[in-house]
């Protein structure tokens, strides 16, 4: 498979330009609410630290943990099941759907069954899966992925939902008005909500001490999905899992305040049984995770709490969006995640970053991501993985970097080059950096001989 | 082998060897504010909103107040009628007519602004869903400082269902414009009343 090219489909998201202004701000925005509230506990960085504690002594438990939690949720009267991949899994949502006669599926937001390309998989075999979260709706209908794992449509502007949901829910041509159209998606949601047959959550946290598992919303339609239908089928993946209600609380804290900048989400809720009358179903998922927790430098993103935290800070994501990635998961994390599930097509994702550790700053769970981009870089590079022109320039770029007399001959010639060179020799089609950039004015003398002249004047 | 004993097998085959212990968890309390000022804070900030205190006939008269044109009122405490009453053994999507829902809150989270509802108080879960409204009633002495303390409360290991329920269904899916009563209620409203 081709790589996924980040800097070919990023320009195409620069080229609109009030899309990217909006794009930019609006996530800046929710990362200025998240200091704000970060900024208003005293106990975050602590909370840091033992969030990360609780996950790390999880994860190198997990086996022990995930029978735990098997057990408890049985004996809660649940039935559990295990999915190796995305294949075995859709098929075991399908035939759990089929055994009850159900023909539509209501559910909430969940990036494991994007992952596992669930929807495809149920529609083809005559099953209406319908979206409740008012920006995956607006991406299901417009046959998009997510771009954001929190705020899925946050890449579209009024107008553009306008047009997607007049093409699809008959609302208002022309009306671009974001109340009207979350009310016409309200109007047109609810009836599934009360004819389904199955509905379905995924969950932010499951727990081992009670088999419960929980999830968090603020539109409450994973509540709906739940509550409603007689069936509901919960989709897990096995990194999800702590050991009790006291470390939920440490991650609750911290969720909302890092996704969006509000100290909780408006609904979290916490399924432990079926009601009575009622089946639940759980499905836990695999698909590479077990794999990845074998990889020396990179099973500490099997940490993620899936805040976007550091999407919404990455100057890179904000600048070329989410679909650009072509993955899952974008920004930072999608970055240090994608690669694991396929390293050639995922190859060039490690170098839209300009690891500056600003990600990694504002994880709550502390993942080193920036660290786990430069590493996926070596790999990329260790398995040949890099384009040629990239392949290229690194290597020359070692030779003078490595050489004190050639690195002298590159500073003193770059300047001039900066200065004197044709614009076509910075702004062309090897070098995609020139694109988007105007390069600063060079410094009318080096370091080197600065300090060479100031030394000998003392 | 089952999937099962495959993942299992995996992940015990692969899972990290050195490992920190599990850290205890502080409760992290601060004294120093009014409980019942800070989550009447952060409930506002989360899109709900206190009702006014009680007057002369109580209950029934706020919640009229509230919704004056309310025709179904369906309440899962028997400290306030309605105008419906609600079974236990009835179906969700029969609730789908509900203008305002009433239910009794367990307690309450400062920090959060959170009241903490299961299926003992709800009855029928979906109550707090397909209402168009919701009204919960909450005895100001039952609200605890954080969710540290929140989550050792020991219902959350026998409700079937738990919700910490913070304001109204919201989104802002759309240029970020904040919307109340995406999927579930339009507004929630805190009513304190002492048991």
């Amino acid at each position: 498979m081709k790589p996924v090219d980040h800097a070919e489909a990023s320009s195409h998201f620069i080229e609109a330009k009030a899309h990217l202004e909006f794009h930019d701000r609006r996530l800046w925005d929710l990362r200025v609410k998240r200091d704000r509230q970060a900024h208003s506990i005293p106990e975050w960085e602590e909370l840091r630290n033992l969030a990360s504690a609780i996950k790390e002594h999880t994860l190198s438990h997990l086996a022990d943990y995930l029978e735990e939690f098997e057990a408890k949720a049985k004996s809660n009267g649940a039935q559990v099941h295990w999915a190796r991949d995305a294949s075995e899994h859709n098929q075991i949502v399908y035939d759990i759907l089929s055994a009850h006669g159900a023909k539509t599926l209501v559910k909430s937001k969940s990036m494991l069954t994007e992952e596992c390309d669930m929807r495809p998989f149920l529609e083809i075999r005559g099953v209406k899966v319908i979206e409740t979260d008012l920006g995956e709706r607006i991406q299901q209908l417009d046959d998009e992925p997510p771009s954001h794992i929190v705020v899925p449509a946050v890449h579209k502007l009024r107008g553009d939902v306008s047009e997607v949901f007049a093409r699809t829910i008959g609302s208002e041509p022309g009306n671009n008005d974001p109340h009207y159209l979350a009310e016409a998606m309200r109007r047109d949601t609810r009836p599934y909500f009360l004819e389904a047959e199955a509905g379905m959550t995924g969950a932010n946290f499951a727990i081992a001490e009670t088999g419960s598992f929980v999830v968090c919303t603020n539109e409450g339609n994973a509540d709906l999905s739940a509550n409603v239908p007689k069936l509901h089928i919960a989709c897990i993946g096995i990194e999800k899992i702590i050991p009790k209600f006291e470390h939920l609380a440490v991650f609750i804290r911290m969720l909302s305040r890092s996704a969006l900048g509000s100290p909780i989400t408006q609904y979290t809720s916490h399924f432990r049984a079926p009601r009575p009358g009622t089946e639940l179903h759980i499905v836990l998922v695999d698909n590479g995770r077990s794999q990845r927790l074998g990889m020396k430098d990179f099973w500490y993103s099997l940490k993620c709490i899936r805040c976007g935290a550091c999407m919404n800070t990455c100057p890179v994501y904000r600048r070329s969006g989410g679909l650009s990635y072509g993955a899952t998961y974008s920004g930072p994390i999608g970055i240090i995640i994608d690669p694991a599930f396929d390293i050639r097509k995922y190859s060039n994702l490690p170098y839209a970053s300009t690891l500056n550790g600003s990600c990694t700053n504002v994880c709550p769970v502390k993942i080193n991501i920036h660290d786990q981009i430069y590493k996926w870089r070596q790999v990329m590079a260790e398995r040949n993985q890099l384009p040629l022109v990239k392949k290229e320039a690194i290597r020359i770029i070692g030779k003078v970097l490595s050489d004190p007399r050639l690195y002298r001959a590159a500073i003193s010639a770059t300047g001039l080059a900066i200065e004197r060179l044709p614009r076509f020799a910075i702004y062309n089609w090897l070098n995609p950096w020139g694109r988007q950039r105007e390069v600063p004015e060079p410094p009318k003398q080096s370091f080197r001989s600065w300090y060479l002249e100031n030394r000998r004047r003392q | 082998m089952s999937s099962r004993d495959a993942i299992l097998a995996a992940v015990r085959a692969n899972q990290p060897a050195s490992t920190p212990p599990i850290p205890a968890i502080p409760l992290f309390e601060r004294a120093s504010r009014s409980l019942l000022d800070e989550f009447q804070e952060n409930l506002t900030s989360m899109g709900g909103k206190l009702a006014p205190a009680l007057e002369a006939g109580g209950l029934d008269a706020l919640v009229r107040a509230l919704f004056p044109d309310a025709a179904v009122i369906c309440s899962a405490t028997p400290e306030l009628r309605g105008t419906r009453p609600l079974d236990r053994g009835a179906q969700p999507a029969e609730l789908a007519d509900v203008d305002v829902g009433v239910v009794r809150g367990a307690f309450g989270v400062a920090e959060t602004g959170s009241v903490w509802l299961s299926e003992e108080e709800l009855q029928v879960n979906a109550l707090a869903y397909l209402a168009q409204h919701l009204v919960i009633m909450l005895d100001p002495t039952r609200i605890v400082g954080n969710l540290h303390q929140a989550y050792r409360d020991p219902r959350f290991k026998t409700a079937r269902y738990a919700v910490l329920v913070t304001g109204p269904s919201a989104t802002a899916d759309i240029e970020g414009v904040l919307i109340h009563g995406a999927q579930g209620v339009r507004s929630l409203t805190v009513a304190l009343v002492p048991l």
